[in-house]
């Protein structure tokens, strides 16, 4: 009895694992088999207002990369303050915070920098989807930062201050360069979870039609626009966001996976 | 130069602070007017964008100086549905029109206060049972390689964005389930499902985790008495890691609050209490991500002050898991 108990038991832990490879196989082989034979070439060299998601593409990019410039450096430093500076009160509570903040709600976010970025300032902007991202990006990166600094050992440190390095120097140069590998990850790790995000572009950079580089107006965004099109009656228009969602899924789940590769080959 | 990077670095957590502290205030304050005007009945009041009339009713003219810019005065909007849709007419304070009825339009979050604790709470009926089978998989059954190649699949599902999801259930998963259980294709039920294989990596990982910190002494003690894995998991394992395990349930619930683009393609949009779980209706980010561009005035107030209620549940859900019951887990 007790075998067959656990017989039954480990069948269904097995049905489990199978049914979530399951639904990530359903995703993958609906967006392949959608995503490829919507894709063309021309919808590369085409912008939206011509049937085509080179400025989505552009644009989305563009985004992602900008809050990860306003983002990394700013969540590496804090994480850097928190780690290696913070043995207080005061680091824990933001260590706390910034835990929090990873699981805030997107659209809160969006409507935080709308709010502040975009009412004011009387529409929407490229601007305020940076600002958006970068909100989201930051705490990611503290936590990486802090998680992979607690893995460097004392000794390196002592080392460093034992030669007359001063503290920042210490952090700068032996501390993070061992952390290198594992921050890198975090960062590839972050960059594809923001670049895959709608909910915060929503209502600060909106989407655009046209090719722009113009920050001050509104911007255009892969993510965005597959909202908008997928909602379409037309079946164009549907078949065009099934090509943008595969395009964006294959970005993101390549970055994603770089990021765990290079961690693995380290170590 | 020390102490620079020293004040720099300090400046930069802090930066974590007063964003917090900064998306609470403003989200409180773009609020206010609607905090003010419905006050604490806003979140049981099902009325949502409804014209009702005044109470009192006093010289038309004077009424309408003090009436708020969204109040509409073509009676012709009749259906309730189309309301969402705020006329341009809105703005003009016609005082030509004879028939003019004077309303003030309500606001309440019941409904997508309702359909966001509903929708979440398929999820989690859903995705806790699939999400232990996989940790137990993951941490106990599988071997070294299948384990790592399992977990990193489940990884990416994680990593898919969610605006995919929702093209992926609305249109392949959606007709599936209304076939299986009648009722619409967008429904309470599909947003719940969809939102469940969501947060199922979630789950699955933390739990794993919290399962791998059992001592391998312990398992193997019981393992030396002769309990089968079953029996290891239920009598050892389990008993070890609950807190880590309710933790990981209470992070995905948290999570699955404040999910957006998934739930937006597939609950329907609707203001309405579902009577049948295959019912249309709406949660609180989708009222928001779906209103927001023609909302304006006290409508935008309403939205926000439902994106405050939205952010203080999460904020405390989270914080739940994270520190009442992870503290343990994580380093």
């Amino acid at each position: 009895m007790r075998l067959v108990v656990n017989k039954i038991f480990l069948a269904l832990s097995l049905l489990s694992a199978l049914i979530g490879l399951g639904f990530l196989g359903w995703i993958l082989i609906t967006l392949f088999v959608k995503g490829l034979s919507s894709m063309h070439l021309s919808l590369f060299l085409n912008d939206l207002v011509d049937g085509g998601l080179r400025n989505l593409i552009v644009g989305q990019f563009v985004l992602a990369l900008l809050a990860s410039v306003v983002g990394i450096p700013l969540g590496m430093v804090a994480g850097i303050y928190i780690r290696e500076y913070g043995r207080t009160k005061y680091a824990e509570i933001i260590r706390d915070l910034s835990d929090i903040m990873v699981s805030a709600p997107s659209i809160v976010i969006g409507a935080f920098v709308y709010a502040i970025a975009v009412a004011p300032y009387g529409g929407a902007n490229g601007f305020a989807g940076i600002i958006a991202l970068a909100i989201m990006m930051i705490p990611i990166i503290i936590n990486t930062t802090d998680s992979m600094l607690s893995l460097v050992p004392k000794e390196l440190r002592e080392a460093g201050i034992a030669l007359g390095a001063s503290k920042y120097r210490v952090i700068l140069d032996i501390v993070i360069k061992a952390a290198k590998v594992g921050i890198m990850t975090g960062i590839l790790l972050a960059f594809a979870r923001i670049a895959g995000e709608t909910a915060p572009l929503l209502f600060t950079s909106e989407t655009s039609n046209y090719f722009s580089l113009d920050l001050s107006s509104a911007f255009p965004s892969l993510t965005v626009s597959i909202y908008n099109l997928a909602n379409e009656p037309e079946k164009a228009s549907r078949d065009l966001a099934w090509a943008a969602s595969f395009i964006l899924t294959m970005m993101v789940l390549v970055v994603n996976l770089t990021g765990r590769y290079i961690t693995r080959n380290k170590k | 130069m020390e102490k620079l990077f020293q004040k720099i670095s300090f400046a930069s957590a802090t930066l974590v602070l007063l964003l917090l502290l900064g998306i609470f205030t403003t989200l409180f304050l773009t609020a206010k007017p609607a905090i003010d005007e419905f006050g604490l009945g806003f979140i049981t009041d099902k009325r949502w964008n409804q014209e009702v009339p005044l109470v009192e009713t006093q010289n038309p003219d004077a009424l309408q100086t003090t009436q708020e810019s969204s109040v509409t005065d073509d009676e012709s909007i009749a259906d309730e549905d189309d309301v969402m849709i705020e006329d341009e007419d809105d703005m003009i304070l016609d005082e030509d029109d004879e028939d003019a009825v004077d309303t003030k339009t309500v606001f309440g979050g019941l409904v997508p206060i309702v359909g966001t604790l509903l929708s979440t709470l398929i999820a989690l009926v859903f995705a806790v049972p699939i999400a232990m089978g996989i940790a137990v998989f993951l941490a106990e059954i599988a071997p070294k390689n299948i384990s790592k190649f399992v977990g990193i699949a489940i990884e990416l599902l994680a990593a898919i964005p969610s605006i995919i999801f929702g093209m992926w259930g609305l249109y392949f998963f959606a007709p599936i389930i209304s076939e299986t259980f009648g009722g619409y294709q967008v429904s309470l039920l599909t947003a719940g499902l969809v939102l469940g294989v969501m947060i199922l990596p979630f789950m699955a990982a933390i739990t794993r985790d919290s399962m791998k910190t059992t001592p391998d002494v312990l398992k193997e003690s019981a393992y030396a008495l002769g309990a089968t894995k079953f029996e290891v998991v239920k009598d050892v394992i389990f008993p070890f890691s609950k807190v880590g395990i309710i933790g990981s349930i209470i992070l995905a619930l948290g999570r699955a609050l404040g999910e957006t683009m998934a739930v937006a393609f597939l609950i329907g949009a609707v203001y309405s209490i579902p009577e049948k779980i295959t019912d249309p209706t709406i949660s609180i980010p989708v009222a928001m991500a779906v209103n927001f561009g023609e909302a304006s005035g006290l409508g935008e107030n309403a939205l926000f002050y439902l994106g405050l209620l939205l952010f203080i549940m999460s904020f405390a859900v989270i914080s739940l898991a994270k520190f009442y019951f992870l503290k343990r887990v994580t380093k």
